[in-house]
């Protein structure tokens, strides 16, 4: 065959009727059939040796394709001039035609009119050429150039690493698909962001709070995750999905921790995937039963605190066209008028409700309370159905007491009347009278000590309870002074199967130089189970100059250690502005054992006291 | 004729008789005669006024003549043309049968008067008598003058054209019938031949003949010599061989081969016997056979080395010493991080990282026996921004991951989009800050790709008014309003093939179709300099890696050496028989490599300008080329897809890597030179364990004789590929931390 292909090679020779057409064109007639043969050969050898020099024009150009500028190129080597006129960035289409036993190639030049060109619209600018590489590269490229990364955050590094040629052939592949429209896709990870994803799946579901804790504040703080997101997502809604009919309360406690650290990630973006997150966060909000023994299990905690991400989550990502947050009240309110509806799924749409804002709960929830009196008044007091309605009830009196109160001590004009109450409100009204006068009382103390409290906030950081929960300690007497843990903080228990009980905080806190000790941890009280995350960063700013030393009464007990120690541990605050830093850091779910491992330090060096005491 | 030539000057012939006695090896058949060969040549050239390297051929002439003066009685003329040859009475008698054996089957028959016709039958072919021999001598000796005439007139020496097939077979048929170790030696013979006949046949305007031989055993050829056979294939009327430069090449220089003194031996036998007259001129005239002792080679150690255009490479062409050793780095006082560390803890800061002992220092205070002087090439003092960037360098090295089999390198692949398949060339600065890339639309486009952005200087206005006593100087000089991520630097006229930052990252180099390599300077982003020299397409250039020098190579042949400052080259390296396709510096800037469209690497001396080194093997246009960073290796890629491995030492090939299936355009080592990493226009990126590919074990008699048996461990010696969807790979570099970066123009189609 290739013998044959040769003998081709050797005798290819323009045909002589192209010398005698082309000869024509240039308006030559009657050339002679010798002339034609020897111009032919002539012909057919210069245009090899110049399609040959234009082969190199490829080669070095980077091409497979012989494009006519290789061809002018090549005529230049030769000191020919080239063809002008003639570009053609792709294949140029020659036709082909053949009539009358002859076989003719041609290219088809169409007259155009003028007018039709200038009438034209200009075609789109061409794109300019861009330089892009992975975008996670791109990124830790910026922080700190070409970094050699740690085992655990390779994933971070590059997006194709070492590994099968197939999941690299992916990582590359994908930015190639960006020239027009990126399609979104999953992506194969690499080996070390699979190992990573394995190990941060299985430590928030685990067993080990220590180890949920690191791997909450990974997912809440590492950057380049973006390529993990859509299987996170994925986990949490098949999670939950699971979890919910196995009634695991522990499992969907992780994972809606899960979604808060996603949430609380910079550089994430989860709008892509609230249809995944989205309905796990509002069954765990609404759904009947998501624990074994209703009658025992905190699950109101966890609903309370599903409320809190759907409304974070409405409030971040709620758009004119989503409409997120409008879709959502919708469905709360239509299972709120719904006259059958359970006690747990009620709690629910009364919290997903309240968390949206006092203009929600003044719309949609104030103007049913009288119904919704009418029906915990019917559980109360009426025939004893079963327990679990009443505790239902129970749960659902005080969410709605807590939440209105605030609202209508705002709202309402101030002489509160009982029988005023009860005819407005109906069975819940004198409850929530004394609600609304304690409610009033304390904004008033609230407005004298604005700043006070503000600072005071900022101290139950949430590390200090997880590194005291770690260290095993059981849960001591709770005595009346101590603060209450905000309601988010219960969900940090070392006891997965009970998340029911806070774990009480064995730290106490006593905030030198006020003068009303008691009443400043009050206010600690309120406004800490209030916080959930951000809102309490936007008062905090208001610290005032001079510094606040905080002593820290520490009963701990190693686990090695019998006797427990009291410690006193002065904290002082340095100054304003990283007190603001650390105020905005403080979420529930971001712990760290470095700040664990600061705060410990501290702790020796500034109380020479405590260390003369401890024998360790 | 030896009177016409009377008059020479004897001292010219003691230089010229050097490259006559390697003729006279391939030439003369038995012992005895090489043994005098040289005293004989040295006397025949200085009569032989011509003095080219075909020395047996004119002596042979010579006694010729002698001969047929002797028998036409004329003694006197005799006695004087002897004289002044200075041939002896003995060595005439001896030389006469030699060069008739040699020269003609007749020469066994021993008789004085027939040796002398034969000879003059054999010096005559052409068929007329003492006219034609002078033409014959005259072209011969002007035959290394590149003028295409009297090239070609070689010729014009022609037998029967009919005949030319029957040759040609017959000795197809005894090759072919010859014992399996001889055939693939003498299997080279076929190619040459081949070529040759046919040009003979064209030349001499037997077009159709030629066109019949060509067809017949053109199939028979080695499938790597394709491209010429195509080239060959076009050309048949005289009038085309002129301004033929392919043609040129087979003409201007011998073909070299390499056989066992067996195989020389067999096919000088049968040449005798079968009185191949036309296969024995050509092998004399236009081949040269490098004969060895000892065992012939096999088919695949032939086919390892040939395949370049013009054989393959002498054996005394890489014997050249090479000092391939690295030159020590200055010594630099690198400041240890501790200090900065225990600062950063009395402010009570949290240490970030450990702080590491630089070991460089001690590692560079031993000499390398095989490095050159430090002086021996002057290079640029260093700067203390120089000083600067080598601590910096040092620090990042520290961090450096240790690559191997088993520790892969991470890739980034930088895409060009929207390049519309106009990317022509990319380059990476040393310390991965800056991106630059040729395209085919004349520009030249120069990116950061960290977030420090690329500012102009101020116009010289605005600089009159800055402080310049000012410690930030350096920063104020620079004008913010001109920040941004990329800058396009126009000039070029035509694409742009090559590209090279200068060490110290202020300079660019840029090399175009325009036939100008321009220097660019990365401060205030302009041309600063159009280096003119090549005429043609300048397909590559690369600066040293300690600046100021750099090379360019081009469609012109020649590579040039040029340092900055000097508009006018300071070395030109010429000896390539087609374009060269790219430059590269060694890493202790005392050599530079260049691969070409010939199918050789040649390594170039910057001190004296020699080639002193030719390896040749490769089967297609070399356009890659990547010195190990020990300086002791060079790999080469080229358009068949296969990556060679070079001991520039003992000047012999050591590996093979073959897996691309396109075109190699990106090689680079990594910085320990653990890894090999190959881009190709396949769109795929291969990583080859470099340490084992080196480690084949080469005695002594391998190390002489430059007969390599190659392992066939590719498949061993890979270790990943990675593919893009449809981006050619055409550059590679490994950041100082040993994080490979690839760079390529998306192709949408």
């Amino acid at each position: 065959m290739a013998e044959e292909r040769r003998q081709k090679q050797c005798s290819v020779v323009m045909p002589t009727e192209s010398m005698k057409a082309m000869a024509e064109s240039v308006g030559v007639g009657q050339l002679q059939e010798d002339s034609c043969v020897a111009l032919s050969e002539e012909v057919s050898y210069r245009i090899k040796e110049i399609v040959q020099d234009a082969l190199k024009f490829m080669h070095h150009g980077k091409r497979r394709k012989l494009t006519t500028n290789d061809i002018d190129h090549a005529l230049k080597l030769k000191n020919v001039e080239p063809l002008y006129g003639f570009q053609s960035q792709e294949f140029i289409p020659f036709r082909f035609a053949s009539g009358g036993g002859r076989e003719l190639h041609f290219y088809e030049e169409k007259e155009v009119d003028l007018s039709d060109i200038i009438n034209t619209p200009l075609p789109r600018v061409p794109l300019d050429v861009s330089l892009k590489a992975p975008k996670e590269q791109q990124k830790s490229e910026f922080t700190e150039p070409l970094k050699v990364v740690k085992p655990g955050q390779e994933e971070e590094g590059s997006i194709q690493a070492k590994g099968q040629g197939a999941t690299s052939a992916e990582g590359l592949g994908k930015e190639k698909g960006s020239i027009r429209i990126k399609p979104r896709s999953t992506h194969e990870l690499s080996v070390e962001q699979q190992l990573y994803y394995k190990e941060i799946t299985e430590a928030c579901v685990g067993s080990c709070e220590a180890k949920r804790a690191e791997a909450l504040q990974s997912i809440a703080t590492d950057p380049g995750l973006y390529q993990m997101l859509p299987r996170f997502s994925t986990f949490i809604s098949e999670g939950v999905r699971v979890n919910v009919v196995q009634n695991n309360l522990a499992l969907l406690i992780y994972l809606m921790r899960m979604v808060k650290a996603l949430m609380d990630n910079p550089t994430l973006y989860l709008e892509k995937y609230l249809h995944e997150l989205i309905p796990a966060v509002v069954t765990c909000i609404v759904s009947k039963q998501l624990c074994l023994r209703p009658d025992v299990d905190n699950h109101w905690a966890l609903r309370d605190f599903a409320a809190r991400l759907m409304a974070q989550s409405c409030k971040t990502f709620s758009t004119t066209n989503n409409n997120i947050q409008s879709r959502i009240t919708k469905t709360f309110t239509k299972s709120l008028l719904d006259e059958k509806t359970q006690w747990t799924t009620r709690y629910g749409c009364i919290a997903g409700l309240a968390e949206l804002g006092p203009d929600v709960i003044k719309t949609l929830i104030i103007a049913r309370l009288s119904v919704e009196g009418a029906r915990i008044k019917a559980v109360m007091e009426g025939p004893v159905v079963s327990n679990i309605d009443k505790i239902g009830a129970e749960h659902v009196q005080s969410l709605l007491l807590k939440h209105c109160a605030s609202v209508i001590a705002k709202t309402r004009p101030l002489p509160d009347v009982v029988d005023q109450y009860r005819t407005d409100y109906g069975y819940l009204g004198p409850m929530l009278c004394s609600h609304v006068v304690k409610a009033r009382a304390q904004a008033a103390l609230q407005a004298q000590q604005v700043n006070r409290t503000t600072l005071t906030i900022t101290q139950p950081r949430p590390t200090l309870t997880v590194s005291q929960s770690t260290l095993g300690v059981s849960s001591g007497p709770r005595t009346p002074s101590i603060i209450k843990v905000p309601s988010s903080l219960a969900l940090m228990s070392t006891r997965p199967g009970t998340p029911t009980q806070p774990s009480p905080p064995t730290t106490k806190y006593i905030v030198m130089a006020t003068s009303a000790g008691a009443a400043s941890t009050q206010q600690v009280i309120t406004l800490s189970s209030a916080q959930s995350g951000s809102p309490v960063t936007s008062t905090v700013p208001s610290t005032p100059s001079t510094l606040q030393p905080l002593v820290k009464l520490e009963s701990s007990s190693t686990a090695g250690m019998s006797r427990p120690l009291q410690k006193y541990i002065v904290v002082s605050l340095p100054s304003s502005s990283s007190v603001d830093s650390k105020g905005s850091g403080v979420l529930p779910a971001s712990t760290s054992p470095i700040s664990v491992e600061q705060s410990v330090k501290l702790e020796r060096s500034e109380s020479p006291a405590a260390s003369t005491q401890s024998p360790h | 004729m030896a009177a016409v030539q009377d008059g020479q000057v004897e001292s010219d012939a003691e230089k010229e008789t050097k490259p006559d006695a390697s003729n006279d090896v391939a030439g003369n058949s038995s012992g005895g005669a090489r043994s005098m060969s040289p005293n004989a040549a040295s006397s025949a050239s200085g009569a032989a006024k011509a003095a080219a390297p075909t020395g047996p051929g004119e002596q042979q002439t010579l006694l010729a003549v002698l001969q047929f003066l002797k028998r036409s009685k004329l003694l006197e003329s005799v006695d004087i043309l002897r004289r002044e040859a200075g041939l002896s009475d003995e060595l005439d008698e001896s030389q006469t049968n030699d060069g008739a054996a040699a020269g003609s089957g007749a020469g066994s028959q021993g008789e004085g008067s027939v040796d002398a016709a034969s000879l003059l039958r054999r010096v005559s072919v052409g068929g007329a008598a003492a006219t034609n021999i002078a033409a014959t001598t005259t072209s011969k000796g002007a035959e290394d003058q590149p003028d295409v005439s009297i090239v070609l007139s070689a010729y014009s020496q022609q037998g029967d054209p009919a005949l030319y097939q029957v040759y040609y077979s017959g000795l197809k048929n005894f090759i072919e019938s010859v014992l399996d170790c001889h055939r693939a030696e003498l299997s080279q013979l076929f190619y040459p031949l081949f070529v040759h006949m046919y040009l003979e046949l064209v030349y001499n305007n037997h077009e159709h003949e030629a066109k019949v031989f060509f067809e017949k055993f053109s199939g028979d050829q080695e499938c790597y010599y394709r491209d010429d056979l195509r080239v060959l294939s076009g050309l048949t009327k005289k009038e085309h061989m002129k301004g033929n430069e392919t043609l040129l090449d087979f003409r201007t220089s011998k073909f070299v081969l390499r056989i066992s003194r067996d195989s020389y031996q067999l096919l000088k036998r049968h040449l005798q016997e079968r009185q191949n007259n036309q296969i024995w001129l050509i092998i004399q005239e236009h081949l040269y056979i490098d004969i060895f002792d000892g065992m012939p080679r096999s088919k695949s150690q032939i086919d390892s080395m040939s395949g370049s255009l013009a054989g393959e490479a002498r054996r005394e062409a890489n014997k050249a010493k090479v000092y391939y050793g690295l030159l020590k780095e200055p010594e630099i006082e690198v400041p240890l991080d501790d200090e900065d560390d225990e600062a950063e803890n009395e402010e009570g800061k949290p240490k970030k990282k450990k702080p590491k002992k630089d070991n460089l220092g001690s590692k560079n205070k031993k000499q390398d026996p095989n490095a050159p002087q430090q002086n021996r090439i002057p290079l640029p003092e260093l700067k203390d921004s120089d000083k600067l960037d080598k601590i910096m360098s040092m620090k990042e090295a520290t961090k450096k991951i240790r690559l191997g089999p088993d520790t892969l390198p991470s890739i980034c692949f930088y895409t060009f989009l929207n390049a519309y398949q106009g990317l022509t060339s990319v380059d990476v600065t040393d310390d991965s800050s800056l991106i630059a890339g040729g395209f085919a639309d004349s520009t030249v486009r120069v990116w950061s790709v960290t977030p420090k952005k690329l500012r102009k200087v101020k116009s010289a206005a605005d600089l009159n008014l800055i402080d310049k006593e000012a410690d930030d100087v350096l920063e104020r000089i620079m004008d913010e309003k001109t920040a941004s991520e990329s800058k396009i630097l126009y000039g070029h006229s035509g694409p742009v093939y090559g590209i090279s930052f200068s060490p110290d990252r202020n300079y660019l180099l840029s090399s175009s179709e325009d036939g100008t390599v321009r220097l660019w300077s990365l401060q205030t982003f302009t041309c600063l300099v159009g280096y003119k020299g090549h005429n043609y397409p300048v397909w590559d250039t690369q600066f040293s890696p300690y600046g100021y020098y750099f090379v360019s190579g081009g469609h012109d042949r020649i590579a040039r050496l040029w340092a900055t400052d000097h508009y006018q080259p300071l070395r030109m390296f010429a000896g390539h028989l087609a374009d060269i396709t790219c430059t590269h510096f060694h890493p202790n800037s005392n050599y530079v490599a260049t691969g070409s469209a010939d199918r050789t690497v040649r390594l170039w001396d910057v001190l004296n300008g020699n080639c002193v080194r030719i390896f040749s093997g490769h089967k297609g246009p070399i356009h890659s080329l990547a010195f190990s960073p020990n300086g002791k290796y060079v790999a080469s890629g080229a358009t068949d897809g296969r990556v060679l491995l070079w001991d520039i030492g003992h000047g012999l090939m050591i590996g093979e890597l073959k897996g691309h299936t396109d075109t190699v355009y990106a090689l680079k080592f990594s910085r320990d030179g653990e890894i090999l990493a190959s881009g190709s226009m396949d769109g795929t990126v291969r990583l080859w364990d470099a340490l084992k590919a080196f480690d084949v074990e080469t005695d002594d008699f391998t190390a002489a004789t430059g007969h390599i048996h190659l392992p066939d461990n590719s498949q061993e010696l890979l270790l990943g590929t990675y593919m893009t969807k449809s981006t050619p790979v055409i550059h590679l570099h490994f950041t100082r931390r040993n994080l490979l970066l690839a760079a390529g123009g998306y192709n949408s189609q």
